[in-house]
């Protein structure tokens, strides 16, 4: 192929703007989610830290937004302009839920700027909340439709091509396809749960920095809680994607596991490394692949020996599916322990180093999430569409990639440094216990 | 009325959207920044950041809404103008990125820091003018095709006398278009001394619109003869329009009804905006695509509409609130009501 070059920088640029894009689109789409909580909360036991809780989070939420915004809009135009033959294709059959999302955006976007700019504005708090539900539900939403595209890319389905025409096309069908119901649920729960435990590992660090304020001890047992739930339904989730796998894209599971031979009874790999062919240093569990795979431990599980080597993705997946797995598992023994040590007044939950190791969970959550969308990206490999169509003929041929690469990681560069330097000035300017008081002093003129 | 017509109907009405609003912004950034290098400061910012503030994130939508929308109705323009836009796209975006993240950052993070306002001023006024590129490229002779992939001439491109008169057109009519709309916002607050000024703006900037439009008619009668007769086909809709255009720049002169200048200017561009499409058509891209050979397949097609009116009846309802708490607020305009941002 000619094309060689045009093809690795559209990779390379593609592989960027998501990892970038997905740290505030994961965000975006559970921190609306959390205000709601807070905010409910707060009025439901008129407690006013609750509810400052929540106008907080939204204002360091809009920063978020606006950087999600952009880069969004730069990876659905990089979509067309990076593969175009591939947006050809996917046009004819998957454009209805791209066009939805938009819908759901913009539905998110109208009520976002009414909720900002209308605290205190309404005598009955409750009203205000309301405007908040569309904000989240658009939220959601975009990543539903998003996350369909994305799963038709795994298993596409609803159209036929005879003699190269696509014919008997059903955007419905093409929309419900098998990948989607377990990507779907996958992604909005985890987008939730990382948002959970990112804003738990902020308040955890607030109590570490000095500030023992009622304030973040509150925002700290209410995130890990809801981090918990979350994180358990990951793991549920987790656990159906795998059967998913194993019916549909057995190439990608048995990549992922380092499962070489078909065979029944198959043991899980955990961990080790790949040395010349052979896995060295890994745990064993006998049985586990075939209870991840078909609910059964003696069920026959298909191994890549089924599959050419030019259609098997690259086995370093397994690494990116040990880290995620990983990082999934111990939040939810992170957060169950504190949610137990809470309720039991076990000392330790409030000791320096777990308040560390809660620190500590906020970004190992966001590599979580960079490495399942690696694993789901990179596992489909050779093909951006599953037995149709191989990322090496869906590229641009324009040969000015590279430079677009550069210009694009300088923005976003930019765009990481100013969201990081401006998130802490707005926080370090205007702390809680300042703004608390403020609060009572405004009330208490209303009074007099 | 076939499905191809009406798939390019919506798309076209989201762009004269994006048109509209994205020009007020565009030029009210330009206008602050211009105002903060004068000393004018004082008079503008606060009646820009009042309208701008909750609007921002609505405005960049329209655009994604339309390039979106393109690939569904018409797959066959992401083969053509993905390959051939890389560049100037890929420019238009990283402004647009920097330009809306930087609003955000100022507006909500750190007031007054004045080199946003620059960056941001600037960064309006270039965006316009890239993504007015994909008009010029439409006309046709700029991209052929190589090896069966379309390649952009840049060459012929940047020395061709139509791409500049587009460019001047896309940067008069942002500043032209944002001023008729500020100098009817300042005086419904009540800010005679903004009003005043957005008003001496939009007279400066209606000239060179009005000169730049009728000098792309000519360049057209060179360059694309085929659109250029379709469009003298239709001379009547043009000449409406100028007339709209007359009589906006009257009430602005006569210092009357600029609420109704504004209405007039609206007419103005939406009447030449769909002429210059209808003219335009069948063609996508001058002479390689028409609506007909990239339109999608019927079932996408239907599907498409369905959402896309089940979408409005959402839409609709929602952007009059907004703007009925923001933009047609009284105590909100004249900045009675207290700014509630979170």
């Amino acid at each position: 192929m000619m094309n060689e070059e045009s093809v690795f920088f559209s990779r390379v640029l593609t592989e960027l703007t998501l990892s970038f894009h997905i740290i505030y689109a994961t965000i975006g789409v559970g921190v609306p989610l959390m205000i709601m909580i807070a905010q409910w909360v707060g009025i439901k036991k008129n407690d006013e830290h609750y509810i400052l809780l929540a106008r907080r989070w939204a204002r360091g939420f809009v920063i978020t937004v606006a950087v999600g915004v952009v880069t969004g809009t730069a990876i659905g135009m990089q979509l067309s302009l990076l593969w175009p033959n591939f947006m050809e294709l996917a046009g004819n059959i998957i454009a209805l839920p791209l066009f939805m999302e938009t819908f759901a955006f913009f539905f998110e976007a109208i009520f976002l700027g009414i909720y900002l700019y209308t605290w205190d504005r309404f005598e009955n708090q409750k009203k205000h909340l309301l405007l908040l539900i569309p904000v989240a539900v658009g939220a959601s939403f975009s990543a539903v439709f998003i996350t369909i595209v994305n799963a038709f890319m795994n298993a596409p389905q609803g159209f036929d091509v005879l003699n190269g025409e696509l014919v008997n096309i059903s955007p419905l069908l093409a929309m419900f396809n098998p990948a989607m119901p377990t990507k779907v649920a996958h992604v909005v729960v985890t987008a939730y749960m990382t948002s959970a435990f990112v804003l738990a590992a902020i308040a955890a660090f607030r109590l570490l920095k000095g500030s023992n304020h009622i304030y973040h001890k509150k925002a700290l047992f209410l995130t890990m809680k809801v981090g918990l739930v979350f994180s358990i339904a990951t793991a549920i989730i987790g656990d159906f994607s795998g059967k998913y796998l194993a019916e549909y894209q057995p190439e990608k599971l048995a990549a992922a596991e380092w499962h070489f031979e078909t065979e029944e009874s198959a043991p899980l790999i955990l961990y080790g490394i790949l040395d010349d062919g052979e896995v060295k240093y890994a745990i064993e569990i006998p049985f586990a692949l075939s209870i991840l795979a078909h609910f059964n431990p003696t069920a026959e599980v298909i191994g890549l020996d089924q599959f050419p080597t030019d259609e098997t993705p690259p086995l370093y997946i397994h690494y990116l599916f040990d880290i995620m797995v990983t990082i999934g598992m111990s939040m939810v023994l992170l957060s169950g322990l504190y949610w137990l040590g809470t309720k039991l007044k076990w000392a330790f939950v409030n000791s320096k180093w777990y308040r560390w190791l809660i620190v500590l969970g906020g970004p190992a959550s966001i590599i979580a999430i960079e490495t399942g969308w690696w694993l789901a990206e990179v596992g489909r490999q050779p093909w951006i569409l599953r037995g149709i169509m191989r990322v090496e003929d869906a590229a641009t041929t324009s040969p000015h990639v590279d430079i677009m690469l550069i210009l694009f990681a300088g923005l976003y560069l930019v765009l990481g440094i100013g969201s990081i330097v401006v998130l802490t000035r707005m926080f370090r300017k205007n702390p809680v216990e300042q703004e608390i008081e403020d609060r009572h002093i405004e009330k208490g003129g209303d009074i007099l | 009325m076939t499905l191809e017509i009406i798939g390019i109907f919506v798309l076209w009405t989201f762009l004269f959207g994006y048109l509209v609003v994205a020009s007020i912004d565009f030029g009210a950034g330009f206008f602050n920044a211009y105002s903060l290098l004068t000393g004018k400061q004082r008079i503008l910012t606060n009646i820009i950041q009042r309208y701008l503030s909750p609007v921002w994130e609505v405005t960049n939508v329209f655009l994604v809404f339309f390039f979106v929308g393109i690939i569904g109705f018409f797959p066959k323009t992401a083969f053509y103008y993905g390959t051939t836009l890389l560049v100037p796209a890929s420019i238009a975006l990283i402004l647009l990125a920097i330009r809306g993240s930087y609003y955000a950052f100022e507006t909500y993070g750190s007031r007054g820091h004045k080199g946003y306002s620059f960056m941001y001023g600037l960064a309006g006024l270039f965006i316009p003018a890239a993504l007015s590129i994909v008009l010029t490229i439409s006309e046709g002779g700029f991209v052929h095709m190589i090896n069966e992939s379309p390649t952009l001439d840049y060459e012929a491109l940047f020395t061709s006398p139509l791409t500049w008169s587009i460019v001047v057109l896309s940067l008069s009519s942002v500043l032209y278009i944002s001023s008729v709309f500020l100098t009817w916002y300042a005086n419904k607050a009540g800010d005679l001394d903004a009003t005043r000024l957005m008003r001496k703006y939009a007279l400066i900037w209606a000239l060179p619109t009005i000169i730049t439009a009728g000098g792309i008619m000519v360049e057209l009668r060179s360059h694309n003869r085929e659109h250029y007769e379709n469009m003298l086909d239709i001379w009547w809709a043009f000449a409406l329009s100028l007339l709209l255009f007359i009589g906006t720049v009257w009430l602005l002169w006569s210092k009357r009804s600029y609420g109704l200048a504004f209405v007039l200017l609206g007419g103005q561009f939406l009447i030449a905006f769909f002429s210059y499409g209808f003219a335009h058509l069948p063609y996508l891209l001058y002479p390689h695509l028409t609506i007909y050979d990239s339109f999608t397949n019927e079932a996408m097609a239907t599907a498409l509409i369905v959402a896309f009116i089940a979408g409005l009846a959402l839409l609709i309802p929602s952007l009059y609130l907004l703007l009925r708490l923001f933009l047609f607020n009284k105590d909100y305009v004249r900045g009675k009501k207290e700014d509630n941002h979170a």
